[in-house]
């Protein structure tokens, strides 16, 4: 059910993922003064806006959840999650090679953004110890739908908090005074955004499809070892 | 006065009655605020204390002494039928969790008015940021009781509970602690209080108050469902 348009949306992904490494390796220019490195940048970007998205969009579908009690909300929910967070530790590793190779420090207290960035992750990492704590599982599906909720109305705070108590600024590389990215740049950035979040969308499609597989096959299963009449058995329809 | 006020001050008042009795949360917490700066103050090699540390010292303390309190919050619910009685009563549901919000701040101003003294006693050097200070330990303490409220709500139908708690409640209180220890610390500071974007922090806090009072008093309906 769930499988349905995963083949030409993974082939689309590789196809955009090729297309953008080609445009930052042979297509955009070097940085002035970061020089070849700056083209983590490329990767580390879209990460972080991907995941960032990512979550505030499990926010949303745990606010369906909650309204229509209808749990294929509350999975959509989960694995947006989690393949937020996963890409949330790409986005902290990355982070932390681009911080090592420009500014000397694997990780700096400084910089807002990585903070920032860093309490959103470690709260949604918390989010699995959580759910799996709770074991009536239509507990379970609603308390985690209210902690997304909660999460994602967290995050512009979080952001914003944290900016404030800092006086250095994380390269905005949007806003400079000379108008932003030059133009094969911003072209290369969006390639690589669309390519990022196209990955997103086919790894948490392919998630669901994998899970609602294992879930079918696991009621099949309990199906068959249901003894026989009793139970009120789902293969078998019910005799009178 | 309406069903819901009525059951408002009902409940609150049970929840206050309660801990006058039997004094679960209180004496803990003040105990381990005290014996937490004592600690401090040797981790720290330090005998007297101001701006940054000061207020990083006591903003630590008060989180992990609320933190003993809000494990506490919802037990007795939990096991003497609260969440039933509530449930089966003809009032908003939401009720419970402003009640609940309401007691915990008390229990939280109750906490700072031993335990900042003391800190006062011990660590600083002139009482001249107290007062201001009171402002900031108001609004955080909302902050602080409205997640924590929350969190405690879902924790405690949990199997580690306790866990639960510190776990989910630590990050999300992060922005209330940096604007917290953001407007402590020029109050602290050695050469007397100074209001260095004493404003702009008690906005943050007041704007955390509000978002985290909101979203819980929307989702907290849900987390009474059966």
């Amino acid at each position: 059910m769930y499988g349905k348009g995963l083949k030409p949306l993974s082939i689309a992904t590789v196809a955009m993922l090729a297309l953008s490494l080609s445009l930052v390796f042979f297509y955009a220019p070097l940085d002035a003064d970061q020089g070849f490195i700056q083209k983590i940048f490329y990767l580390h970007v879209p990460l972080a806006m991907v995941a960032l998205v990512g979550f505030i969009v499990g926010g949303v579908f745990a606010v369906l959840h909650l309204r229509s009690d209808d749990r294929k909300w509350d999975a959509y929910s989960y694995v947006s999650i989690h393949i937020s967070v996963i890409f949330g530790v790409a986005v902290l590793i990355t982070g932390a090679i681009w911080a090592k190779a420009s500014w000397g420090h694997w990780w700096v207290w400084d910089e807002p953004t990585l903070v920032s960035f860093l309490i959103v992750f470690l709260l949604y990492a918390t989010y699995y110890p959580f759910r799996y704590a709770i074991e009536d599982r239509d507990r379970q599906a609603r308390y985690a739908s209210v902690f997304a909720v909660t999460a994602g109305a967290f995050v512009p705070l979080n952001f914003m908090a944290v900016r404030m108590a800092q006086s250095l600024v994380h390269p905005r590389t949007f806003a400079t005074a000379d108008g932003g990215l030059p133009g094969e740049m911003m072209l290369t950035f969006l390639v690589s955004l669309a390519a990022i979040a196209l990955l997103w969308t086919t790894l948490v499609k392919f998630e669901l499809t994998a899970k609602s597989a294992s879930g079918q096959v696991k009621r099949l299963r309990r199906a068959l070892d249901a003894p026989v009449g009793g139970g009120g058995s789902r293969i078998a329809p019910e005799v009178s | 006065m309406t069903p819901s006020r009525a059951a408002f001050a009902a409940i609150l008042a049970k929840d206050l009655r309660s801990e006058l009795r039997t004094l679960q949360s209180l004496p803990a917490m003040a105990l381990f605020s005290v014996t937490t700066f004592v600690i401090f103050r040797f981790g720290l090699d330090r005998t007297s204390l101001s701006g940054s540390l000061a207020a990083g010292v006591l903003w630590a303390t008060l989180l992990f002494a609320a933190v003993l309190g809000i494990n506490r919050l919802f037990v007795a619910e939990r096991e003497e039928g609260g969440f039933d009685a509530i449930r089966l009563a003809p009032i908003d549901r939401s009720v419970l969790f402003t009640a609940k919000v309401a007691a915990l701040v008390v229990y939280l101003l109750a906490l700072e008015l031993v335990a900042v003294p003391i800190f006062a006693i011990f660590f600083l050097e002139d009482a001249g940021g107290l007062g201001p200070l009171v402002l900031v330990l108001v609004l955080t303490d909302l902050g602080l009781a409205a997640t924590g409220t929350l969190i405690s709500s879902m924790a405690v139908n949990s199997r580690a509970r306790d866990l639960l708690v510190p776990l989910v409640l630590l990050p999300l209180a992060i922005p209330l602690m940096i604007a917290a220890t953001g407007a402590t610390e020029p109050l602290l500071s050695l050469g007397g209080p100074s209001y260095d974007r004493f404003g702009t922090w008690l906005m943050v806090l007041g704007l955390y108050d509000l978002i985290f009072a909101l979203v819980g008093y929307a989702v907290f309906d849900f987390l009474l469902e059966d």
